[in-house]
């Protein structure tokens, strides 16, 4: 083995972000490390590269023991890291971000020549062709990328890391960006490679290393596992004894169409997105990090630019709002799945947070009608059970369940027809997670029809009406009453249901 | 200087949580300084030691408010010493050009309205170019002062206007005009701060943009309104300044304006990150600066020294801010 991470172990602030995790990569092998959010994988690979040092657990490296002090120390052994974003001077010239650090000299003056012929040939050794004299930033972010595998190659590098390297990539730079990992293993360099597109550690990789909770929990050659088997790996949930809990019940209630979302594409995330939801309804959104999901329910919202195409209608009309405003104007509420950046605002009072959108109808010429604040504050912190010490207490003090109940009920008060709700649950202790999970249902059947985003199986089963799975972009199955299963859900987000296999060695159920 | 005393004491009200320091840091150092004063300079407690010292502090207390509102919102506004000149050199050319009521009347309306544009020139910059504030409103720094020496062709201009020059030498119930003036500005936009739609909107705007911008709250046009009116507030400055000299020079008019007003904002202990913000404490914070000065002068400390005193004041009240956090 070229690396043997065991046992790793480490605290955060004593909390555990790994426990008895293991990595082992050979030489010229291409390693796939894949975990939903949470799972270790980043704390695991920062150890690695030397911005942390890990509790416990043993490393080797080349064999010799590996203990990086820094990301520097791990350079000079020969472990190279290609960020998502890229760390490179964009306005200095090709040559120089390849050559920075150690450049050549001759008089005491740098050699510029001997320097951009080393630059040429280290972009040739990858099979790229361009005028290392130009500044970084005029390249596409491909170019980029293998800029920055370039100088990691000039560093001796045996060991390249790309974490989500093909996130703002499109197909054809995915192609050479592959081609380059083949040569690199080729060469006897190895990769290990962090993504969430399954097609594509499909495509270029050896083996898997999955990762769930801080642990390492499978390790297998690519071409012996199902996609099937690695959602479940990834997700911790059994396909064989999971069990249909769909509630069925539904079909009845549900009433008009609220939200139709057909064909929608907003690159690089969204590809072909279709959804619709009816009025007491909840609809769920399946899918693995990066199908694109929490960007499509933001064009929905307004939050974001705007599509590039597919058509939106809500209540029967077309409808593409450019603005938050527009769209809470026509009666949508959205739960961002970012509660600190995007939702709270902390140095405010649970009162002000909980009123934030409804504050202008409580005005009376421009000045807020303080009693009339008061009462549906009241009223709303009684109804959702938000404890707290005070509507004057700052939000910010909350804990996270409570602050995602005054950021439900900034909603709520506005009776909305329609609330899309991305990742409600996220970050929220048990107890509140199921008042959370019960409030939703009521909501529904007081008629309002819900849109909610979800990374958990287990919630949108127990949870939705129905559901949609989108994978790599686009809307790939819709699944409801009895067919709304886990197996089925982790099936379509594995592969689709009607997509034929591709790049598997092992058929699937 | 008892007045001043009982200004002060409506900052009793903050409503964030916050250690006692913070809250009260900036009072207890103005009943301090007052109560030094009192004990140590001779003729402190007279009419005349508290008009000089409004006097001096209300154009700046005016454009501090102004100040106060655009770093809620997480900005700066370094335009305002400028915007001051502009507004300072515009006014004569109007009431000299143009004499009688009617002439009084426009200096008084057109320079304020022209540095409200002028601000809101700065909101746009911010808002819809994506310009830091620091940046934006460094553009007009640079340039106003330059616009206005080409408005009055770099002469000195002096008048005597005694319509205009009310609103620098007049007095209304004993005192001045344009500490009445001051006195409005802060009560207005203190209420607008705490009372308002607005107000809560632009605390929301600078506490969390996002979740403002997601909450459906009107980001730009809150920001371009409060550059319009800190903009608005500086020109009212300005021709305070020039009604107080009887005399306009574009060069002088409103320099280094921008730092004080940042130093009252930041000693009155609003956040200069945004979204907590005190108009009350701004005053307080200006009065403090002001007596400060006012009591190491008036005890023979030179006026050098007296600005690494100041320097270190504002040190001490950010710092003692921070720790309450």
């Amino acid at each position: 083995m070229l690396l043997s991470m065991r046992g790793i172990e480490k605290r955060f602030a004593g909390v555990a972000a790994l426990s008895g995790a293991t990595l082992e990569v050979a030489p010229g092998e291409a390693h796939a490390l894949i975990g939903q959010n949470g799972a270790g994988k980043s704390t695991l690979i920062k150890i690695l590269t030397g911005y942390h040092r890990c509790d416990a657990g043993t490393m080797e490296f080349d064999g010799q023991p590996l203990d990086p002090r820094s990301p520097a120390e791990a350079q000079a052994l020969g472990i190279s890291t290609i960020h998502q974003e890229i760390n490179l001077v964009g306005y200095r010239s090709v040559t120089e971000n390849i050559c920075l650090g150690r450049e050549s000299r001759r008089f005491g003056l740098l050699d510029w020549r001997a320097m951009h012929r080393e630059a040429q040939a280290a972009l040739a050794r990858l099979g790229l062709e361009i005028d290392v004299r130009r500044p970084l930033a005029d390249y596409t972010t491909a170019v980029q990328q293998m800029v920055a595998i370039a100088r990691a190659l000039g560093f001796r590098a045996k060991l390249v890391v790309m974490d989500e390297p093909t996130s703002s990539l499109d197909d054809r730079e995915v192609a050479v960006l592959f081609d380059v990992i083949r040569r690199l293993k080729a060469d006897g360099v190895s990769v290990v490679f962090v993504s969430h597109k399954l097609d594509e550690l499909y495509a270029v990789c050896d083996r898997v290393t999955v990762m769930r909770d801080g642990r390492t929990v499978r390790v297998a050659p690519m071409d012996g596992i199902t996609r099937l088997q690695l959602v479940s790996d990834m997700l911790g949930r059994d396909v064989a004894d999971s069990e249909a809990t769909g509630a069925a019940a539904q079909a009845a209630r549900a009433g008009e169409e609220m939200l139709a979302i057909e064909g929608l594409h907003a690159p690089p995330r969204v590809r072909g997105a279709s959804l619709s939801v009816r009025r007491g309804e909840i609809v769920g959104l399946a899918g693995l990090l990066g199908a694109g999901r929490s960007e499509t329910v933001r064009v929905a919202f307004g939050a974001d630019a705007a599509a590039d195409a597919g058509q939106l209608r809500f209540e029967g009309r077309p409808f593409s709002p450019t603005e938050p405003r527009e769209a809470i104007r026509a009666g949508i509420g959205f739960c961002s799945e970012d509660r600190k950046v995007e939702s709270i605002v902390p140095e405010m009072s649970v009162r002000e947070n909980l009123t934030l959108a409804l504050l202008p109808h409580l005005a009376r010429a421009g000045v807020v009608d303080e009693a009339r604040q008061r009462e549906v504050v009241d009223r709303f912190i009684r109804r959702l059970g938000v404890r707290c010490a005070g509507p004057e207490q700052p939000i910010r003090e909350l804990s996270g369940g409570n602050q995602q109940k005054v950021l439900l009920a900034r909603w709520l008060c506005m009776d909305p027809k329609l609330l899309i709700l991305d990742e409600p649950t996220r970050g929220i202790d048990v107890g509140a997670k199921a008042e959370i999970q019960a409030l939703i249902r009521e909501l529904a059947e007081g008629g309002l029809a819900v849109l909610m985003v979800s990374s958990e199986v287990k919630e949108i089963v127990d949870g939705a009406d129905r559901a949609y799975v989108m994978r790599d972009g686009r809307t790939v199955a819709e699944l409801s009453g009895g067919r709304l299963t886990e197996d089925a859900l982790m099936a379509a987000m594995a592969h689709g249901p009607h997509e034929a296999v591709l790049a598997e060695g092992a058929p699937h159920e | 200087m008892s007045d001043a005393g009982t200004i002060a004491a409506p900052v009793a009200r903050p409503r964030q949580a916050g250690a006692i320091a913070a809250r009260w840091g900036a009072p207890i150092a103005l009943l301090l300084l007052l109560a030094f004063n009192l004990a140590v300079t001779p003729h402190f407690a007279s009419w005349q030691t508290l008009y000089v010292n409004l006097t001096q502090v209300a154009p700046i207390v005016i454009v501090a408010t102004g100040m106060t509102l655009v770093i809620a919102t997480g900005g700066i506004d370094l335009s305002v010493g400028s915007l001051m000149a502009i507004a300072g050199s515009l006014a004569p050319l109007i009431f000299l050009g143009l004499p009688g009521l009617g002439g009084v009347a426009l200096a008084l309306v057109v320079p304020v309205a022209v540095a409200a544009a002028l601000g809101w020139g700065n909101g746009l910059l911010v808002t819809r170019f994506a310009i830091q504030p620091i940046v934006a409103t460094l553009v007009l720094f640079i340039a106003g002062r330059g616009i206005a020496q080409v408005m009055t062709g770099g002469n000195l201009q002096e008048f005597r206007v005694p319509e205009f020059q009310v609103i620098g030498l007049g007095r209304l119930l004993g005192l001045p005009v344009q500490v009445w003036l001051m006195l409005a500005v802060v009560g207005i936009a203190a209420w607008v701060l705490r009372r308002t739609v607005l107000g809560r909107q632009i605390l929301a705007v600078g506490g969390n943009e996002r979740a403002a911008h997601l909450a459906g709250i009107p980001v730009g046009q809150v920001k371009r309104l409060v550059y319009a009116v800190s903009g608005a507030l500086a020109g009212l400055a300005g021709l305070v300044v020039i009604a107080i000299n009887s005399s306009s020079d574009a060069n002088l008019v409103g320099l280094g304006m921008e730092l004080d007003a940042i130093a009252a904002v930041a000693v009155g202990g609003t956040l200069l990150a945004g979204g907590r913000a005190s108009v009350l404490g701004t005053l307080v914070g200006a009065l403090i600066i002001q007596l400060l000065r006012f009591t190491l002068l008036a005890n023979g400390v030179p006026d050098a020294a007296a600005l690494v005193v100041k320097a270190g004041v504002i040190l001490l009240a950010v710092w003692v801010q921070r720790r309450g956090r």
